[in-house]
């Protein structure tokens, strides 16, 4: 537990060890195991928030709201695939793995996506038949790991993702700890029930982008050509990472910041490694563009996004569309108020708990177990993802129509100005008020 | 074989693209016969075959060649690039000549015979394929395999069996090192008979009772911090 906010009588508090810092090393002492944990990182970092969108006035004409239409549907898998995906709205529900979500929570973002016409996605595990049954467009994974990869889910998928990193742990593999491990996870992994399970770093059969380039050929000889071909890195070297991908030959690339959510992972990892979403989204749509391939090979963008505002202004830098993780558990019920005694019990509370690994979620989502999972009803909680989906959008189309755009993919950076001095470098926008960019460019 | 034997398909690599080959083997019906010359290391040759039909490939294959492959027969007649049956789910391939890495990575199933030497990471994350390797088999054999059987009838490099699950392996050769977490095993009366099985469904001359067998010592199945320095 985070102790640090509690400051009594006002004694001064040490910048290097608050008391946030003492419980970690006094904990670290007890248990001589470093912290894991699910949820995205915490510290504070330059987002979307740090930008702002200039409306229209005299300069520019905005759109008349609830009347002019403002296109919100997206393309993705344009370059090879002979079947692209065409979504409705341009948020798309990230890959969690059954294993670390219930069947049920699978289910739940199945139906959310589907009901708003986006795409969802499979995870660490495979693909279960609850989600593609209830996923019109679903995308899936291959990953290091391999659990649950096979050829018959290759072909009854929509898209398919290579995953080479996430941005809660770029350059780190996964693990599955054995009270999540039950009998149907196991038997989808090929591993023995309740062992913890480590998902690789790397991918097994190959290294560096040459490979991988091949790779992607024959996943796309299995499957006909028909298939977009996503590349998904965690943020970190992301300008050239992005670079190597459009020639390893992704229809698709998706790009997640450091504050993307995980199922579990070191905190260590979570806090540490990485860049921002922000960063990370100019430095793709740089690369991008001195490849003559930006909207030709579409960017997704996730880690951290949580409102309209987020996605407006990732579409005004430079994204296709976005994903989402966290927010859709959320959407879902994750910690929700109403398990409040529950969450009590834990020793936390409804908007903090991030126990993801540990798989006793009260809110049925992040568990194996049969009971818990029956708290969750994936119909109603996927109508709840839906509204919360229409929110976004809604909201998008609301600072797209003010800034005189009749489709979210005419946003463009022109739109942004930054709050602070770290958030315009970052995104290549100007400081509010002025025309300075700050930094140096990307490349 | 039936008195009345299949009609061959041919193609030839110099006049046909990989495309073109993959898309006919994907539509042919069970029991067909193809025969591919010159494939001159070309990658992805004959990879997600989904019925029983006979593969001869005459020459060198590149990465991948019958990769995911389901129920079908492919005899390669040379050495093979990276990952040949990679990921394949059930039937048979064989490679006559050496294969290089990663050959029968994460396979699920189904039967992979290498007649020569194969590179390292043979059966990394083998998910419960079966892989006879006739010459030797080189560092990192076996690393994450899960499930599963491979069989080294020459000498093993590092590393053999590096973090190993519930996967087998048997080796005659000698063992340059065992990774983290492999023992050597008591051969029992039923790893004989399955390796007796193994070595007869791939050919190989050898005995059984010459082989010795390496598993999971299962202590890097919990996290515990006093395994640390094994992680
Ligand atoms: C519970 C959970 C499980 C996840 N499992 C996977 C996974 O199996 N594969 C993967 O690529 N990413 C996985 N992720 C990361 C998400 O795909 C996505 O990158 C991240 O959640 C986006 O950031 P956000 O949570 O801030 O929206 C997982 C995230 C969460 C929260």
């Amino acid at each position: 537990m985070n102790a640090s906010s509690h400051v009594p009588d006002g004694r001064p508090q040490s910048a290097l060890f608050p008391r946030s810092v003492i419980a970690e090393i006094q904990r670290a002492a007890d248990e001589g195991i470093y912290k894991i944990r699910g949820w995205g990182a915490r510290r504070p970092l330059p987002h979307f928030d740090d930008l702002l969108m200039l409306g229209a006035s005299m300069s520019r004409y905005p759109l008349e709201g609830y009347r002019e239409k403002c296109g919100t549907d997206v393309v993705l898998g344009t370059r090879y695939a002979s079947k692209p995906l065409h979504l409705d709205i341009p948020v798309t529900i990230a890959g969690m793995s059954f294993g670390s979500l219930s069947a049920s929570a699978k289910e739940a973002l199945g139906r959310g996506a589907s009901e708003t016409g986006t795409s969802t996605t499979t995870g660490d595990g495979g693909m279960t038949d609850e989600e593609r049954g209830h996923s019109r467009l679903l995308v899936y994974q291959v990953l290091p790991s391999r659990y649950g990869m096979n050829p018959r889910d290759l072909r009854r998928a929509d898209a398919i993702e290579v995953v080479l990193g996430q941005g809660a742990k770029p350059g780190g593999g996964g693990m599955l700890l054995g009270q999540k491990v039950g009998k149907r996870v196991a038997a989808m992994r090929d591993l023995p029930e309740g062992i913890d399970q480590r998902s690789a770093c790397r991918h097994p059969d190959w290294t560096g982008p040459d490979d991988l380039k091949i790779k992607i050929e024959e996943i796309r000889e299995i499957t006909n050509w028909e298939k977009p071909i996503y590349i998904k890195v965690g943020a970190s070297r992301t300008y050239y990472d992005v670079k190597l991908a459009v020639k390893a030959g992704a229809d698709v690339i998706v790009v997640d910041g450091m504050q993307g959510g995980t199922g579990a992972t070191q905190e260590v990892f979570i806090e540490h490694v990485g860049i921002p979403t922000l960063p990370a989204v100019r430095q793709a749509v740089t690369a991008l563009q001195e490849m003559d391939m930006h909207r030709e090979v579409q960017l997704i963008v996730s880690g951290g996004i949580r409102s309209g505002a987020d996605v407006a202004k990732a579409i005004a830098m430079g994204a296709d569309a976005v994903s989402i993780g966290t927010a859709a558990l959320i959407a879902i019920g994750c910690n929700s108020p109403r398990y409040e005694s529950d969450y009590q019990k834990m020793g936390t509370s409804w908007g903090y708990y991030d126990e993801y690994q540990a798989g006793q979620d009260p809110a049925g989502i992040t568990t194996q177990e049969p009971e818990l999972e029956k708290r969750l009803d994936p119909v109603r909680a996927g109508h709840q993802l839906a509204n919360y989906l229409r929110v976004l959008t809604l909201e998008a189309q609301t600072l797209a129509r003010a800034c005189g755009k009749s489709h979210l993919h005419r946003l463009e950076p022109e739109d942004l100005c930054a709050t602070t001095v770290e958030a315009a470098a970052m995104a290549g926008v100007p400081l509010a008020g002025t025309n300075w960019i700050p930094g140096s460019p990307v490349g | 074989m039936t008195a009345s034997a299949p009609d061959i398909l041919t193609f030839d690599l110099g006049s046909v693209t990989v495309r073109e080959i993959n898309r006919t083997l994907h539509g042919l019906a069970a029991g067909s016969s193809v025969e591919i010359l010159s494939p001159d290391g070309a990658h992805n040759l004959a990879c997600g075959l989904t019925v029983p039909i006979s593969v001869r490939i005459e020459g060198h294959t590149g990465y991948y060649c019958g990769g995911m492959n389901e129920e079908a027969d492919i005899l390669v007649n040379g050495h093979t690039g990276t990952g040949v049956g990679e990921n394949m789910m059930s039937g048979r391939i064989e490679v006559t000549g050496n294969a290089s890495q990663c050959a029968g990575a994460s396979a699920h199933g189904g039967l992979l015979v290498i007649g020569g030497d194969t590179s390292s990471r043979c059966g990394i994350s083998l998910k419960g394929g079966d892989i006879v390797v006739k010459g030797k088999a080189g560092a990192m054999t076996g690393f994450l395999a899960q499930k599963g059987t491979i069989v080294v009838c020459g000498d093993a490099g590092e590393g053999l069996g590096d973090s190993l699950y519930e996967a087998r392996i048997y080796v005659k050769g000698t063992v340059a090192s065992l990774g983290t977490d492999c023992i050597e095993k008591e051969m029992r009366e039923e790893h004989l008979i399955q390796l007796a099985a193994l070595l007869k469904a791939a050919g190989c001359p050898d005995k059984p009772t010459d082989f010795r067998r390496y598993g999971s010592a299962r202590q890097l199945y919990h996290f515990h911090v006093e395994h640390a320095a094994s992680y």
